[in-house]
């Protein structure tokens, strides 16, 4: 029982512990973000590598999520012979909720995997230390570009899945199931105000600073060898998109 | 003139102590190194001396600066009078070997790309690179590495270079070759430096004054003749590299 007692007790301390840690690294990145100097080269090639190159996995999510939003819904709202409903359904559901959840855990598994690999690399081999030993604050110099860019890009890439979304319901429910086009843009477009957009994107935007502060949390707090940033990058990967799931559930209930 | 004085050092990870009261002293111009074996505290105690940690207890003063009094922007004064080799030479992954050597330039200065470039060059023949330039360190071979990784650490014109083990994982050969460098580079530069190597044949070539660090303690200090000639039985046996006497492998 008292082993029991203190392997909880341990747990608690380290899970207690490691939320400290995050937190604290968040202030930090937050400090450093608005503190010069701007390494602008870096954000720009973190937007290519966060953003440009997750824009294949982004876009087949999309269009495939969308086409079977359309299908599935016109198979259950076909029994109520309501299927002049599905252009609304689509386009809610990519906006409010499937655009950006979709795109933050594809981003997560790619973007935030990758984040964590390379500063754990970088980590074990001594070149964060390098970083210190040049005078170069490697928080300025690797965390914040990478946390802007997620931030950054996941409100595009968001936004891009919640079209594309749109666009291969589109595709099933009129090309495929024969729906009346005219009806289907007037249910999605009356449907669907700018604010349910604007709640997406909001989301968006605190899904891609999870997936930066996450990824480069764990990366940047590497230890051991390559197994330390095996579990590194499964780690990122595992605790954003948990977070995403969880912090999906809330704006929601916030931004109803 | 004292360059680096580490006046009782105390350093513990948890409660597993690595230094426990360390007291070195570096002049100006001087090439110290400090042997001791594996888990003997030596990278811990290196460092220490650029602030990459921070003591316990006691104090590090470089250049008459107490590092521990000095807030980031201070330490970052301090961390350019530094160059560092590191272990692995930890050269950046992503960037070509001339924006490896002029990374210190392209951060501190107001120097072109172009500029850069040439110093960064400039660095690489001083350590007997050319033609590298463009090069990704992976595609560089581990001595090699170490040249570039020499070329990056004195690219600054740093007042001290530190060294972490700069022949390991050489062959023999490149690793001689290493220690020539520190050894010329000194000579052309003047600069103080201080190395940690459990390697003796570089110990003995590139030093003025060598320490032996045993469990977190400075065992003895003296000049390579002196070390050679210890009576101290712990020093004896590392030198000699003996498995027999007070040091007991872990």
């Amino acid at each position: 029982m008292n082993n029991l007692l203190e392997l909880i007790g341990n747990k608690t301390l380290a899970l207690l512990r490691e939320m400290g840690a995050v937190i604290i690294f968040c202030g930090q990145t937050f400090r450093w973000t608005f503190s010069r100097p701007f390494y602008l080269k870096n954000l720009l090639k973190q937007m290519e590598q966060i953003g440009v190159n997750s824009v294949p996995v982004v876009l087949t999510t999309a269009i495939s999520t969308g086409m079977v939003l359309a299908l599935q819904s016109y198979t259950g709202f076909k029994r109520f012979g309501a299927q002049s409903l599905i252009g609304a359904v689509v386009s809610l559901s990519m906006t409010r909720e499937l655009g950006p959840v979709l795109t933050g855990l594809m981003v997560a598994g790619r973007a935030g995997a990758s984040m964590a690999a390379e500063l754990g690399t970088m980590r074990v081999t001594e070149q964060i230390d390098a970083l210190y030993t040049l005078a170069t604050n490697p928080m300025k110099y690797l965390v914040v570009p990478r946390f802007l860019a997620s931030m950054i890009m996941m409100f595009f890439l968001s936004a891009l899945g919640m079209y594309i979304g749109i666009l291969g319901g589109y595709f099933v429910g009129v090309k495929v199931l024969g729906t009346n086009p005219t009806t289907y843009m007037n249910q999605s477009i009356n449907n669907t105000e700018v604010s349910d957009i604007w709640y997406g994107l909001i989301k968006s935007l605190v899904f891609g600073a999870v997936v930066g502060l996450i990824g480069c949390y764990k990366g940047f707090n590497t230890e051991g060898g390559a197994e330390g940033v095996g579990k590194a990058t499964t780690g990122a990967v595992v605790v954003s998109c948990m977070l995403i799931l969880i912090l999906d559930y809330f704006l929601s209930a916030l931004l109803w | 003139m004292a360059m680096i004085e580490i006046t009782n050092l105390h350093k513990s990870f948890g409660a597993f102590p690595v230094l426990r009261g360390v007291n070195l002293t570096v002049e100006k111009g001087e090439s110290m190194t400090v042997i001791g074996g594996s888990g003997s505290g030596k990278s811990v105690l290196i460092k220490h001396i650029i602030g990459l940690l921070f003591p316990d207890k006691g104090q590090v003063k470089v250049d008459g600066e107490v590092l521990n009094d000095l807030d980031e922007q201070g330490l970052n004064e301090v961390r350019k009078k530094f160059g560092m080799l590191f272990q692995g030479a930890a050269l950046f992954d992503s960037l070509t070997v001339w924006e490896n050597v002029g990374f210190g330039l392209k951060q501190h200065t107001k120097m072109s790309d172009k500029e850069i470039r040439d110093a960064a060059t400039q660095k690489l023949a001083l350590v007997g690179l050319k033609g590298v330039e463009d090069k990704m360190p992976a595609d560089l071979s581990g001595g090699m590495k170490k040249r570039v990784g020499l070329a990056r650490a004195i690219a600054m014109d740093p007042q001290i270079i530190l060294y972490d083990e700069p022949t390991t994982g050489l062959d023999p050969i490149t690793a001689d070759a290493i220690n020539d460098l520190i050894v010329d580079l000194r000579k052309k530069l003047g600069v103080t430096s201080v190395a940690i190597t459990h390697d003796m044949h570089s110990a003995y070539k590139i030093s003025d004054r060598i320490a032996m660090l045993y469990k977190g303690e400075i065992q003895e200090t003296g000049t390579p003749d002196e070390i050679r000639g210890t009576s101290n039985p712990i020093v004896k046996q590392f030198i000699t590299g003996s498995a027999v006497g007070p040091i007991t492998a872990d």
